[in-house]
């Protein structure tokens, strides 16, 4: 069986420090946005414009992908619809094998990484280049990304140099961002000049016009759509939003929560090839019709893909991306990938601590907490927990429903955490495991009340 | 079926009951006094360079300089000197060699020093990204306060591409440390005429 959630975040936090610097830089990234958001009387307004405008989509999503088709049509841009990931992959490999296509550029596309288009192509004697700083760094290590906005988070500068010394030629032990990015910045120009195709996602993709918006700070989009006389812009088909005017929500949104930036540097809208140039959308379906499907979960669509989820969580901040075994990791990633595959991904949404901070931070209002909640139990429900967690919670359970029992259980718990401490501070006791076990307390709260609460004379 | 039709169903089918679209209220959302002011605070804080001028008398004399130099300079601004029309045509491996490129906006954003720039006003759309150095100008009466009001004034879809740029290029990739110059302009300085 594949490494789950626990097993692979207990990999990343052997390393203490970087796990602090990891939880820290993440932490800022989120008070950043704080910043950002408070800057905005209107914020709160803003969100719930932006949950309304997603849930009034996703309410009438047939009608607006069919005027988005018809629209991007008449615009002279080629529409392919994909069922699947795997889909999606032959619909790109068949434009790449009509045009003879060598050389590919890509930037940050979330979706090809849910539908392994890389490895897929890659598997087919087909190389692309990602362009994304970030994304390149990790494919260099051939590492996937571990944040949806920031790729190589979990990479200290001096992995970089290293990388990049491997791979770029960079002087040995030069580890100045500065240095670095100048290097990539040249090695990336060739490859931008030299491209056949470019692959971007789509960031929002409106029906009223036909045409879609991506959205970058380093440029790098723009460089290869601009530049190679194909383009295909790769989107789920929630992207979908009714109207231009709908961009000023998202955009005031989008880039404050995700970066604390009042906007990203590009925010490219595109509507017609150029002359000259074949553009092409792949619309993906890969499970999200059934996600809409599903009430508890369909809001979970909702989605910008901002990571201000990730970056406040305190399970992702000290467990780091690739501990979520998928694509898209944190909060958000563990309430869509069960839909993708219940059974591999049934540990995702235990790794959470219900705080609800997630939620709190959303930019378009899903409720990732309760849901995150919702699918543990459609997951035990469907016996995919795994067994010391239905086991303690039958227990629990058991236990919960017995008064006298529970208050029993707690009196032994407190005597023996006083008495005989090796009892929990040992091995077999996961909760033990890279954790202090806190003092017992001298009375349970039932027994404080009694003699202090209103009931005392 | 094909997977369109399948999709579509599926989506009719697992699509809730229809709920309303908000309105969006202009008046519930942040005005700025000085407009100009909270421009240039705004993108000065994120790597770009703006400036006030009462003319174009001295943008002319830098671009007459620039074109002196020799090196591979583009105006696109009709007010400043001749257009260079013929980059429409360019390829991107001739691009490359771009140092420079003036370039008209049609309007600034104050809340997140955005200049919104339409194709036609890039000439060639790589133009604006494959420059080292960009130089943006605006008219003082074209920044608006957000992004809602910029959206009232631009048509997204009537030209085949168009961009908010804010800035210069830059990334945070390697360990959250800010570098300005990723793939696109190094600097951007934004010339806002009274």
């Amino acid at each position: 069986m594949a490494a789950k959630h626990a097993e692979l975040a207990e990999k990343f936090i052997a390393d203490e420090p970087r796990t602090d610097w990891h939880d820290e830089t993440l932490w800022f990234v989120r008070s950043k946005r704080d910043k950002a958001a408070h800057g905005l009387p209107e914020w709160e307004q803003l969100r719930e414009w932006g949950s309304q405008i997603k849930n009034h989509t996703l309410s009438n999503l047939s009608n607006y992908l069919k005027e988005f088709e018809e629209n991007a049509i008449a615009n002279g841009i080629k529409i392919h619809w994909a069922a699947d990931g795997d889909e999606h992959n032959k619909i790109i490999h068949d434009i790449i094998r009509k045009h003879n296509i060598k050389k590919i550029v890509k930037s940050k596309s979330m979706l090809t990484e849910e539908c392994h288009l890389n490895e897929y192509l890659q598997h087919n004697g087909i190389e692309v280049v990602d362009t994304d700083l970030g994304e390149r760094i990790v494919q260099f290590r051939k590492e996937p990304p571990s944040h949806i906005v920031l790729p190589a988070i979990h990479l200290k500068k001096e992995d970089v140099s290293a990388t990049f010394h491997e791979h770029l030629q960079t002087e040995k032990g030069n580890n100045d961002p500065q240095y670095l990015t100048e290097a990539a910045r040249q090695h990336l120009r060739n490859k931008f000049v030299e491209s056949d195709l470019a692959i971007t996602g789509v960031n929002f993709a409106i029906a009223e016009t036909g045409g879609f918006v991506v959205c970058t700070n380093e440029g790098n989009a723009d460089m290869g759509a601009h530049t190679a006389p194909v383009h295909i812009a790769c989107m789920g088909f929630e992207k979908l939003i009714p109207k231009a005017e709908h961009l000023s929500v998202f955009l005031r949104l989008l880039a404050r929560s995700a970066t604390g930036q009042p906007i990203t540097t590009y925010s490219s809208h595109f509507h017609r090839p150029r002359p000259g140039q074949e553009m092409h959308i792949v619309i993906v379906d890969n499970g999200r019709s059934r996600q809409l499907g599903r009430e508890d979960f369909r809001n979970s669509l909702k989605c910008i893909r901002c990571a201000a989820c990730f970056n406040t969580c305190p399970v992702y901040r000290r467990s780091g991306g690739h501990s979520y075994h998928t694509a898209v990791a944190g909060p958000i990633g563990s309430i869509l990938n069960p839909n993708l595959d219940m059974k591999a991904n049934a540990d995702l949404p235990f790794a959470s601590t219900l705080c609800g901070s997630c939620s709190n931070v959303c930019p378009v209002k899903i409720n990732i907490h309760e849901q995150l909640w919702k699918w543990r139990q459609v997951i035990s429900e469907e016996g995919y927990a795994a067994t010391s967690k239905k086991v303690a919670m039958e227990g629990m359970s058991f236990v919960l429903s017995n008064p006298k029992l529970y208050r029993f259980a707690g009196k032994m718990g407190r005597g023996v955490m006083k008495l005989f401490p090796f009892m929990v501070n040992n091995k077999l006791n996961v909760w033990f495991k890279q954790r202090e076990m806190p003092e017992p307390p001298k009375e349970s709260f039932r027994d404080w009340y009694l003699k202090n609460g209103k009931f005392k004379k | 079926m094909s997977a369109k039709e399948n999709i579509l169903n599926a989506i009719a089918q697992n699509q809730p009951e229809l709920i309303p679209l908000p309105a969006i209220d202009l008046d519930s959302v942040i005005d700025y006094e000085d407009l100009y002011a909270q421009f240039k605070l705004v993108l000065e804080g994120i790597g770009g360079k703006v400036e006030l001028i009462s003319g174009l008398a001295e943008l002319q004399e830098e671009l007459k300089a620039d074109k002196e130099s020799g090196s591979f300079v583009v105006n696109a601004i009709g007010a400043l000197g001749d257009v260079d029309n013929h980059v429409v045509s360019l390829s991107a491996s001739e691009l490359e060699k771009l140092e420079k490129a003036y370039v008209e906006g049609t309007i600034g954003v104050a809340e997140n020093g955005a200049v919104w720039i339409y194709e036609s006003q890039m000439i060639n759309r790589l133009v604006p990204f494959i420059c080292q150095h960009l130089v943006l100008v605006i008219e003082k009466k074209n920044i608006v306060p957000t992004l809602h009001h910029a959206y009232e004034i631009i048509e997204a879809g009537r030209e085949g591409f168009g961009a908010f740029i804010a800035g210069p290029s830059k990334t945070a990739d390697i360990e959250q440390s800010l570098v300005i110059g990723a793939h696109g302009a190094r600097s951007a300085r934004i010339y806002v005429v009274e």
